[in-house]
């Protein structure tokens, strides 16, 4: 034990003679699920300008993977011990940060939630995202209308078993096809007898084209494929086009990735529901940055909205075309 | 046998290195983030260092004699995480009295370290592809326990070790002292008793071990099954630390544990290195990690860092190694 003792002491005698060469701006920090999805990299993007605009110095971290809630806590932890004021947070697991950000806020820190809610919803002062019930709602109408008078036969791509963004989407999808639906606040997922087998892709696609494979052994005579997230459309597509089965399927999904709206433009995918990570994140640096000015904290849920972004538009529902949706799209343009 | 590896040892620079390599890199982080941040060397914020290793520096001695063995257990992490899910849900959701669920989640980790020491020694398969599976197999026994489900509302005592005590003006989490005691027990028994110097032998050369009388399995079975104990305690100072039974922890531990043993300059091939240099490991992974934060530099640059500081320990150890022939 000796060792890390005499490293102490030395780093305290080396401290008296440190210059401080930090800069005197207010801190805001931004952690997100993991540092290298385009959603949050765009996102991280977003805040860092509103960052500038607004005069704060903005600090980033990150879980190392997907799920991995320790790192959030010890990056969360981090930034407060960096003076942060203010720590925007999407979280891996919406239950397990809870104590966490209750010992941040306990210090008066705000902790505003980006995307994602926590469970339950009020750990955080504030959350911004999409309203992701009515995001599946959405592309529900836009596949009962390009579905046309055939019967539907309808596979679900679904994200994990558990996942309340999981079960919003899934049920959303199921009330706007004018299918019976669990409410908003439901988690779990709903299955009509119209939705002939489910999945879990966990938002991969490999796992989405597996989870498509399966399925098409199981009913060859599929319609209707709804999907988590584009990437899990894509990996659905690859294997809806090794069956030969391409054509006469309606496929939809959810984000708004520059990928996924190149695969609307190219009909693999029939429409997505867009969300605005970069909103997300003005939101949030907008409302970290008035309670620093004037000490006002943010609160309840605001909806950062959601569009249709469709390949042929459909009679009675509402959409966007593909250059509007690339506008706004995140990742590689 | 011992005065003779000492000897070699003075003979040797890079030996010396590979010893005090790891605390001078350590010394030198300290000193970089101290001239870039004013907030480093507060006392508030180096106990914040330490409560975020405490978790991988318990699992890192158990990490470190198992590989002083030569032996190396991937698993580490997930049965942790196993034996975390275990004691909160029997303690939150089936109402078992806390010491009694404590007790059982360190007994399904200490379970696993002892099957993985019976698998290594034995049936003599190598210790990698038996922690490769025992990892797998903790991990869905995790999944499946938990539902998947994140076990919350756990009863206070619980989260007695994650509570805090101050020193002057510095609030310490109670776990700190649990990881220090233990690598205070562990140094003291590695250097001090004979079982100790056995588990060296053992690593540096099994037949010569056997040789001179010692029961090779039998240190080895012990070694694993004590590792499993460890993991046991880094459990319920993990639950302490987030306040909840997360079935997905660990995962980043089981390679994190092994890179603090490797950065503390204990040595893959066995028999070689010191439990104290894997708590400076851990250190200075926690060190870079807090102050690049403090300084608003993305902790994905913690990440590189550790890669290149793990294959200069493994190179210096593997260059003296071959002085030493």
């Amino acid at each position: 034990m000796t060792a890390p003792v005499r490293v102490g002491l030395s780093c305290v005698a080396l401290a008296l003679c440190a210059a401080s060469l930090e800069a005197q701006q207010p801190i805001i920090g931004l952690i997100t699920k993991t540092e290298t999805n385009p959603f949050f990299v765009k996102m991280k993007e977003g805040a860092q300008n509103a960052a500038a605009a607004n005069g704060l110095k903005l600090i980033t971290g990150a879980g190392k993977n997907d799920g991995d809630n320790a790192g959030q806590v010890t990056a969360l932890e981090n930034m407060i011990a960096a003076g942060a004021k203010v720590v925007m947070i999407t979280v891996n697991d919406s239950k397990a940060i809870v104590p966490a950000i209750r010992k941040a806020r306990a210090k008066g820190v705000v902790v505003i939630a980006l995307d994602s809610p926590t469970d339950p919803v009020d750990a955080a002062d504030a959350l911004y995202a999409t309203d992701n019930y009515r995001a599946g709602t959405l592309i529900g109408q836009y596949a009962r209308a390009a579905l046309g008078g055939r019967g539907p036969k309808i596979v679900t791509l679904d994200l994990l078993p558990g996942h309340p963004v999981g079960a919003q989407r899934h049920n959303g999808f199921l009330k706007g096809f004018g299918l019976a639906a669990p409410e908003k606040a439901n988690n779990t997922l709903g299955k009509p007898p119209e939705v002939v087998c489910m999945a879990d892709s966990y938002g991969d696609q490999t796992k989405g084209q597996t989870g498509m494979e399966t399925c098409l052994q199981k009913n060859p005579d599929i319609n209707v494929v709804y999907t988590i997230n584009e990437p899990t459309a894509a990996g659905a597509y690859k294997a809806l086009k090794a069956a030969g089965k391409e054509k006469g399927v309606v496929l939809v999904s959810v984000d708004g990735g520059c990928q996924g709206i190149r695969d609307v433009a190219s009909g693999a995918i029939a429409a997505t529901a867009q969300q605005y990570p970069v909103k997300m994140a003005e939101l949030g640096v907008a409302a970290g940055a008035a309670f620093i000015k004037t000490g006002r904290k943010p609160a309840g849920y605001t909806d950062t909205g959601v569009a249709l972004i469709a390949g042929q538009p459909m009679a009675g529902v509402e959409s966007k075309d593909v250059a509007t949706g690339m506008q706004s799209c995140f990742g590689r343009k | 046998m011992r005065i003779l590896r000492f000897a070699q040892d003075d003979s040797n620079v890079l030996r010396t290195l590979g010893a005090v390599g790891p605390l001078i890199a350590l010394l030198a982080t300290c000193v970089f983030f101290a001239t870039r941040s004013d907030r480093f060397l507060t006392g508030d914020n180096l106990s914040i260092v330490l409560q975020q290793v405490m978790v991988v520096g318990v699992i890192a001695i158990g990490q470190t004699l198992i590989i002083l063995t030569a032996g190396v257990d991937l698993s580490c992490g997930t049965v942790m995480a196993l034996g975390a899910i275990v004691m909160t849900k029997l303690a939150a959701e089936l109402g078992v009295s806390v010491p009694l669920a404590i007790a059982a989640g360190i007994g399904v980790t200490t379970l696993f370290g002892f099957l993985n020491g019976l698998l290594v020694t034995r049936i003599n398969l190598p210790p990698f592809i038996v922690t490769l599976g025992t990892l797998n197999i903790a991990f869905a026994i995790t999944q499946l326990y938990s539902n998947a489900q994140t076990v919350t509302d756990l009863p206070e005592a619980m989260n007695a070790l994650g509570g805090t005590f101050r020193v002057g003006g510095t609030s310490v989490v109670h776990g700190v002292v649990v990881m220090l005691v233990l690598y205070a027990l562990a140094a003291f028994v590695l250097r001090e008793t004979a079982s100790g110097r056995h588990v060296y032998a053992v690593g540096n050369n099994p037949e010569a071990a056997r040789l001179t009388g010692i029961a090779t399995p039998r240190v080895i079975l012990a070694v694993y099954a004590l590792a499993g104990v460890l993991y046991g305690i880094a459990a319920l100072l993990s639950v302490a630390r987030t306040g909840v039974g997360d079935p997905n922890a660990g995962q980043t531990e089981n390679l994190d544990a092994i890179t603090a043993v490797v950065l503390g300059g204990t040595s893959l091939f066995g028999g070689r290195g010191t439990v104290l240099g894997s708590l400076v490991g851990a250190l200075i992974v926690g060190v870079f990690r807090n102050g690049l934060t403090l300084m608003g530099v993305s902790s994905v640059y913690q990440i590189l860092v550790t890669g290149i500081l793990v294959i200069l320990a493994v190179a210096t150890d593997q260059l003296s190694r071959r002085g030493a022939r």
